[in-house]
């Protein structure tokens, strides 16, 4: 079931064009750094970004400071979103269902399949951005400059970029575990997207809000930006750490939430 | 005696405070093609869910090809055909793509043959030469096909159809019957939820009918459309006829008469020995659609408030959790 799920996911033209889009905003940021050789002050902007105009080695870690506060987690809620509502729209799922597949091996091969998505999609960003960045910026193997100021070998940034990629991908499982979740309370995929939507913008809204500090440690985006502390040297790992755990948390929650509603609902559809 | 392809007992379904299905008996035996009819509205197609383990039953169980469903719905659906209302695929997908990828979904359906499968299963349908064009290309009456395919793929034991020839043309829709009929005569039990009476008086060796979710009748088609013990006379002499027949006269309009008698033999001897001229005598059967409308009301989709009183839902909570 996992492998017709996967098929379905990557013959999907839709997973393309998402992923195209994805990548369209970092390359045009890009462009328009190496254009116009303006890049922001130090301290402001995305991350990285004003570092990448001395070596295009360091873009892709840019590229998802670039994407992940909007872009990417609004991709994955309309996959996530869409893994049992557009199903249910389409008319499969009681087909899916009658073939029979049960309704748990459903649920896990959707999730499996909204994580295959977040880490192709994260991947897709890097390389790219690693092309165009060395492209545009230059390639000279040159020591890499960490956010704490000393240099990073060539080798250590690649490694820390792998690690930032794989931190940036777990760091969108809440978001997905909540699609998923509302994706099987609706008919409708739009519906799941923009209710794991409100979710993420209340998170980010209260992040904002020294009323909500009490709150903040459990919002799911949260720890997102905290991928930049693994390119300090040393990484600082203390928030890298709490951001993952706190995701694992709301995959737990959600998912058992999903399928305690999931496998006793009366499928209508 | 051979077991029941479908067996439901006290098959209830409540949705909030309305009976969607209310102690629905059925018995489907294995072989049979069986008629399942009612006004829409009437609770089919929740009762057919509830066969595929789609909707959980509020009280009651089913047992289809002797397992019990939901619960061991897994062992066994895969032996089951099904299509449920319209049918659905991937549009952007080609009619094979998805016939393979809800064949590769579930349990019963070797990779090995699987080709083979879907080539045979739309061969039968009529989609032999469809090609690879995409799903969202096709008619409706393709559509109606290629659920058809994905119903057979399988070979499955117990075909359960609703609708299974909407949106087809007559030709299509008498190729179907025929290819239905074929399947059955090699063995293949056929449940087919309908509401097109011709359809299944052409095909179904037995019938249920449901009403506002209760099954009102189920018998054999045979015995539903057995002769009455009346017999239609035409002719055109009336009087003469009326004269002859002293009292066993039914009814009389224009040149046609009811005559009640199991000899409808006998009855002609007299007559046409009395001198009348018969033009036509028939025993008199009901028809399909008499019978279903006897034992129906109007379909709830009609909302005129006349004689359909709502119906009142039991005490919610009483015995929704024991029977789960």
């Amino acid at each position: 079931m996992i492998g017709v799920e996967l098929g379905k996911l990557l013959r999907r033209p839709r997973t393309w064009v998402v992923i195209l889009l994805l990548d369209a905003l970092p390359t045009l940021v890009a462009v328009l750094l190496a254009i116009t050789d303006i890049g922001p002050r130090p301290g402001e902007g995305p991350a990285f970004l004003s570092a990448v105009l001395s070596n295009g080695r360091l873009f892709p870690a840019a590229a998802l400071a670039i994407v992940l506060p909007l872009f990417l987690p609004v991709s994955v809620a309309v996959v996530a979103g869409d893994a049992i509502a557009g199903e249910a729209q389409a008319g499969t799922l009681r087909y899916l269902l009658a073939r029979p597949v049960g309704r748990t091996r459903l649920l896990v091969a959707k999730l499996v399949s909204a994580v295959v998505f977040v880490f192709l999609a994260v991947t897709v960003v890097a390389v790219t951005a690693y092309f165009v960045g060395t492209r545009l910026f230059g390639n000279e193997p040159l020591p890499v400059t960490s956010v704490s100021g000393t240099t990073l070998t060539p080798r250590e940034a690649v490694l820390r970029t792998l690690l930032a990629m794989v931190y940036v991908a777990l760091s969108m499982l809440g978001v997905a575990a909540v699609a998923l979740f509302l994706s099987t309370l609706t008919d409708s995929p739009l519906a799941a997207a923009l209710g794991a939507l409100a979710v993420l913008v209340t998170s980010t809204l209260l992040l904002t809000l020294d009323a909500a500090r009490a709150l903040q440690p459990y919002l799911p985006t949260r720890y997102w930006l905290a991928f930049v502390d693994l390119f300090r040297q040393p990484i600082l790992w203390r928030e890298v750490l709490r951001g993952v755990g706190l995701q694992a948390v709301y995959v737990v929650v959600l998912l058992g939430a999903a399928w305690a509603h999931f496998t006793t609902k009366d499928v209508k559809s | 005696m051979t077991e029941s392809a479908i067996h439901t007992s006290g098959l209830t379904k409540r949705f909030g405070s309305l009976t969607a299905v209310d102690g629905v008996d059925l018995d489907v035996p294995q072989g049979d093609v069986y008629g399942f009819l009612g006004p829409n509205g009437s609770g089919k197609t929740t009762t057919v869910r509830m066969l595929l383990g789609l909707v959980l039953p509020t009280a009651g169980t089913v047992v289809v090809l002797g397992e019990p469903i939901p619960r061991r719905a897994g062992r066994v659906l895969h032996r089951v055909g099904a299509i449920v209302e319209a049918p659905a695929a991937y549009g952007h997908l080609s009619g094979r793509t998805n016939l393979a990828l809800f064949d590769a979904a579930g349990p019963g359906g070797p990779r090995r043959t699987r080709r083979r499968r879907i080539d045979t299963a739309l061969e039968q349908v009529g989609l032999a030469r469809v090609g690879r064009r995409p799903v969202k290309a096709y008619s409706h009456g393709m559509r109606q096909r290629l659920g058809l395919a994905a119903a057979l793929l399988r070979q499955p034991e117990l075909l359960v159809l609703d609708e299974p020839t909407n949106g087809l043309d007559p030709q299509g829709i008498r190729e179907i019957r025929e290819l239905l009929l074929a399947l059955n005569a090699d063995g293949t039990t056929i449940f087919l939820s309908s509401h097109l009476l011709a359809e299944v008086e052409q095909m179904c060796a037995r019938v249920g009918v449901v009403d506002r979710g209760r099954l009102v009748l189920q018998e054999d088609l045979a015995t539903v459309r057995a002769p009455t013990g009346r017999v239609v006379v035409h002719t055109p002499d009336v009087d003469v006829a009326v004269a002859l027949l002293d009292g066993r006269l039914g009814e009389r309009a224009g040149d046609r008469l009811v005559i009640a008698t199991d000899d409808p033999a006998e009855l002609n001897l007299r007559l046409v020995a009395g001198g009348v001229r018969v033009r036509e005598l028939v025993p008199e059967r009901r028809t399909l659609e008499e019978v279903v409308l006897a034992a129906t009301s109007a379909g709830s989709d009609r909302v005129d408030g006349t004689d359909r009183e709502p119906k009142t839902g039991r005490e919610p909570g009483t015995d929704v959790e024991a029977a789960r």
